[in-house]
């Protein structure tokens, strides 16, 4: 049995609070002047981006760095996927090399876990697949409300605001967060955020669907915007980006009416003066430089705490307990 | 005062209460005696049982001497030689060494000697901070069976142990009497 991190569900909470409390502590390591950790020695990681990525695969990679592991970056264009390779060659391929740890990032939902089948030494770490789950963004965004909060968020009011539809950080967020106990709100357009996502049997009942902007503010301690993801609308969810902004851009002067005490996230990269205004952005409640440094820890957290499981990495099993 | 939590009626008391405070002090003087210049000393103790013990000789030092020295906690999770045999996630805890260690006298502080390992992890993990003048070993119990070339510089007791045995510490920071505890795992005895 290898362990991956291929989605928040089927996480246990005592996981997600193991992996930020390790976070919480690999700071630290970003804060020496030696800025790095032999943990990962002689361990391979592979960061297969097969789209377009700036600070998560930076971030996987810098992370994988400080722990001294060798990191190999393969994107999209440099991969033989142009050249008609299937998912799954590429898998075999991969697998020759035996990485230790794999980070795949792909545009159709489920790809990491289908590598993860295939995979059989290689602990799979999901980084966004398709629509589908984006868990060491939720699990970063959850760190960065932990250290803002100064402890595990528990108990607040957190409204997700826009594209939720499309949204894998929205999937996990949304499981993430109610699974510490939070009250978690969905709010845009119907087109982007259908009533069904209330529904028990999507998300139990955790969450609750607003189409107004305002009360879906109403109170909130927590506002993550999300991006307005224009490569995934291939259909007329929207009438145009002016009007979107309109009712749902959020901006200083609404959050001052409805949430005046609330603090703002943003997954990036952000479409300013669409989903999210630029005095929220480089404002007072905006947490967007801390998510990044979150990112890092995280994601540090997560390659350590995973390869530290048993049958992890190809290392020879040595008798537990001897340290 | 609440009670203190009980430990397994099957775990044997190797040292109790009075001993080990007794074992505390003889090694602070002993310390005390080999440095002679304290401007430098600095204790480290190792996450979680090492950190207790470096505290107490920290306290009892600031007795004898009236100068509390710098005192810092080391977690080696990050810098041991058998990751990937855990089975549940691991915890990484804190490490904090609020002084400069360039220079300085380390006295780094452990609760039981057995392998060796954990003092090599923890030497790796102090010069990833500096560059101590030197570094030397305190241990409450030393359990013999060593696997690399290490040796404490100051002992609280040598107990001989056979490799199948647990030996545990417990103390009242965690809730319960102090006492140093001998657990039986059957097996090669």
């Amino acid at each position: 049995m290898r362990a991956h991190l291929l989605g928040i569900e089927g996480m246990r909470v005592e996981d997600i609070h193991t992996l930020l409390t390790n976070a919480m502590t690999m700071h630290e390591v970003s804060e020496r002047v030696i800025k790095k950790v032999p943990t990962l020695r002689g361990r391979t990681v592979i960061n297969l981006f097969m789209e377009p990525s700036t600070r998560t695969r930076t971030s996987f990679e810098l992370a994988g760095k400080r722990l001294s592991a060798d990191v190999v970056n393969i994107s999209e264009s440099a991969s033989s996927t142009k050249k008609g390779e299937s998912l799954l060659d590429t898998a075999i391929t991969l697998a020759s090399m035996s990485p230790d740890i794999l980070v795949v990032r792909h545009q159709a939902s489920g790809a990491p876990h289908l590598l993860a089948r295939y995979l059989s030494s290689t602990c799979v770490v999901n980084a966004g697949d398709g629509t589908h789950e984006h868990p060491s963004q939720a699990l970063l965004d959850c760190l960065t409300l932990m250290r803002h909060f100064g402890e595990i968020p528990t108990g607040k009011t957190v409204a997700i605001v826009g594209d939720v539809a499309h949204s894998r950080v929205a999937r996990s967020n949304i499981l993430a967060l109610s699974l510490l106990g939070n009250k978690v709100r969905l709010v845009g357009p119907p087109t982007l955020v259908p009533s069904d996502l209330a529904h028990p049997r999507c998300f139990g009942n955790r969450v609750t669907v607003h189409h107004s902007l305002g009360e879906g503010l109403k109170g909130a301690d927590v506002v993550m915007c999300l991006r307005l993801q224009r490569e995934r609308m291939t259909r007329f969810f929207i009438p145009s980006l002016e009007e979107y902004a309109r009712h749902y851009g959020v901006s200083e002067k609404v959050l001052r009416i409805h949430a005046p005490e609330a603090v703002v996230l943003h997954p990036g990269p952000m479409n300013r003066g669409v989903e999210i205004d630029s005095d929220v952005a480089d404002g007072e409640r905006s947490l967007v430089t801390l998510q990044v440094q979150s990112g890092l820890a995280m994601r540090m957290a997560i390659l350590v705490t995973l390869a530290a499981i048993r049958g992890a990495g190809t290392s020879e099993s040595s008798e537990g307990g001897a340290i | 005062m609440t009670q203190p939590k009980h430990v397994p009626r099957e775990w044997k008391e190797m040292l109790d209460t009075e001993t080990i405070s007794r074992c505390i002090s003889r090694m602070s003087y002993e310390i005390l005696e080999q440095e002679g210049d304290i401007s430098r000393l600095a204790i480290v103790g190792i996450k979680t049982g090492g950190e207790v013990l470096g505290k107490r000789i920290q306290q009892r030092i600031q007795q004898i001497e009236g100068t509390l020295v710098p005192f810092g906690v080391i977690d080696i999770t990050l810098y041991r030689d058998d990751i990937g045999v855990s089975e549940t996630y691991p915890t990484i805890k804190d490490t904090d060494l609020p002084f400069r260690v360039t220079g300085s006298r380390i006295i780094l502080v452990d609760d039981v000697l057995y392998t060796g390992r954990t003092i090599r992890a923890a030497l790796d993990a102090i010069m990833d901070f500096g560059r101590p003048q030197t570094v030397e070993l305190a241990v409450l119990v030393d359990r013999g069976h060593r696997e690399l070339p290490i040796r404490p510089d100051f002992v609280g007791k040598n107990v001989p142990t056979s490799k199948s045995d647990m030996v545990r510490l417990r103390v009242s920071e965690m809730g319960y009497q102090d006492a140093v505890y001998l657990v039986h795992r059957g097996g090669d005895r």
